[in-house]
């Protein structure tokens, strides 16, 4: 019953700390089924793309997160489960068992639209590091879902790995033109393109 | 605070040059929207909204004043530093400027502590900001680092905090009255942006600085200056000024103003940027808005304690 108020809460802090702008290029704010991609390299990150939704998009938007880190304390398990009703997968399986990623695709079949951030971790400053293969197997698996890049400026300023406190800096989300799996693509040349379209985006 | 019925006649008054504002910006949206009328368009919407948010502060008394320049003074810091080349051992230094800094000045100023708040940042802050910076054992661009935080806080903070820091002014048969002095400040160095706005458009010939800013030019300073110089002084009745000295203020006010804007054109151009920020819709962030009064609020209220606080 408080999961309005907390999600208030974060999304206001954040919206307070960056001061945080949708900019739209390429692709406007439509109720079409989605997998935003982005780059990561604070913890306010998903909070920010989630701000930077509108309200009637953020409802059918759902973020996916690490389950090895977002369920280690009552407190992060409240948050991802409840406020933002995180899709969780698990890291450690990614590469091995056989279908890691149905969290997402049970997700996808809902409707829902996924915030995705195919670097796995987070890195280190304004660079991206290698896509991992999820984002891939999912475009094969539902290739009628766009996918659309999001370039995230300035957060790893705010908040970078292992600070404790963040820095109020103005950021903004940048929202690129869609995508989608092409006919024969393979998973090399799909991930070096959806990551080239993400760093072309944030050199704009 | 007692501040009306005055308070009214200045809203009614900026209320009617902004009818006849968006009057004319409508006019000129009929017969030619370019983007340039546009841009007028947004200005004059947004100077609506940042009167009504004024006007709304100052019924609600001292504290919600306060308040409102407090968060100011938060913004325009976030501003200053998103623009500045930051590193990692910066974090302790600047999260001290937001978190601890920030709100000390405008608790002292809420307390009225002059011989405390006057001295917090230039003193207090100066020295700690490096201390901190350097625990974090980093030598790079070391004293460059360390004087662009000094400066973002003083402008943004130390600087804002003195159009609240007017309130704590105690002038003999003026008593309650001092919310009036900001009143006078903000119309004067607001009417001569403006006024340098509109004789710029309409006149200018010969830029003042071309490397630091393309809009600032001879013919829309002095026109502006004139004008806002003649708005204060006939605001007197507002302060505790006679005509006289309260045209010697605007005029020491609109002078000042004009070259604070030129310093922080200097900034912008040295960091590759038009605006600031975004946060006001046509004017850009809100340094860009309160370039001006941040240098000359800090003048107005020395030179107004010096001569009119016994």
């Amino acid at each position: 019953m408080f999961e309005p108020l907390v999600e208030a809460l974060i999304t206001g802090s954040v919206r307070m700390l960056t001061g945080v702008r949708a900019r739209w290029q390429g692709s406007g704010p439509a109720d079409t089924q989605r997998i935003y991609y982005s780059n990561h390299t604070s913890h306010v990150d998903f909070v920010l793309l989630w701000s930077a939704l509108p309200p009637r998009l953020r409802a059918r938007t759902r973020p996916v997160a690490a389950g090895d880190y977002w369920t280690q304390t009552t407190i992060r398990r409240y948050v991802i489960h409840r406020v933002f009703r995180g899709v969780l997968v698990d890291r450690g399986l990614m590469d091995r068992t056989p279908n890691p990623i149905s969290p997402m695709l049970e997700a996808l079949d809902r409707g829902e639209s996924l915030i995705l951030f195919p670097e796995g971790t987070r890195g280190a400053g304004p660079g991206l590091l290698p896509f991992k293969a999820g984002v891939f197997h999912v475009a094969q698996e539902r290739p009628s879902v766009e996918l659309v890049p999001v370039w995230m400026d300035n957060s790893y300023r705010v908040m970078p790995k292992g600070a404790i406190l963040p820095l109020p800096l103005l950021c903004s989300v940048t929202f690129g033109r869609p995508t989608r799996l092409a006919i024969d693509e393979d998973q090399t040349a799909f991930l070096a393109r959806l990551r080239q379209s993400l760093l072309e985006l944030g050199a704009e | 605070m007692n501040i009306w019925p005055q308070g009214y006649y200045v809203l009614a008054g900026v209320g009617a040059a902004l009818a006849l504002a968006s009057l004319i910006g409508f006019i000129l949206h009929l017969r030619a929207a370019n983007a340039a009328v546009e841009n007028l368009n947004a200005r004059i919407k947004a100077w609506w909204l940042m009167v009504a948010l004024l006007g709304g502060t100052f019924l609600l008394g001292r504290n919600a004043v306060i308040a409102l320049f407090a968060l100011v003074s938060f913004a325009a810091l976030r501003e200053f530093i998103t623009l500045t080349p930051t590193r990692r051992a910066d974090r302790t230094a600047l999260i001290t400027s937001f978190f601890v800094a920030l709100p000390g000045q405008y608790y002292l100023i809420w307390v009225g502590w002059y011989g405390f708040f006057a001295i917090l940042i230039p003193v207090y802050a100066f020295l700690a900001l490096p201390i901190l910076a350097a625990l974090r054992a980093d030598a790079k661009d070391f004293v460059a680092r360390t004087s662009e935080t000094q400066w973002g806080l003083m402008i943004s903070v130390y600087c804002v905090s003195h159009v609240p820091a007017l309130l704590t002014l105690r002038i003999p048969g003026y008593e309650d009255r001092e919310a009036l002095l900001i009143v006078f400040l903000l119309v004067v160095v607001q009417s001569s942006d403006v006024l340098q706005f509109v004789f710029g458009k309409l006149l200018g010939r010969h830029k003042v600085a071309p490397a630091l800013s393309p809009s600032k030019t001879w013919e829309g300073f002095l026109g502006g200056v004139a004008c806002a110089t003649a708005v204060g002084s006939s605001l007197w009745r507002l302060t505790p000024f006679s005509p006289v000295q309260a045209a010697a203020m605007a005029l020491m006010i609109t002078c000042i103003g004009f070259l604070g804007g030129l310093v922080m054109s200097a900034i912008k151009r040295d960091r590759g940027v038009k605006d600031w920020g975004h946060l006001i819709e046509g004017h850009g962030g809100v340094l860009d808005r309160l370039d001006s009064v941040c240098f000359s609020a800090p003048i107005f209220f020395h030179l107004t304690r010096y001569f009119f606080v016994p």
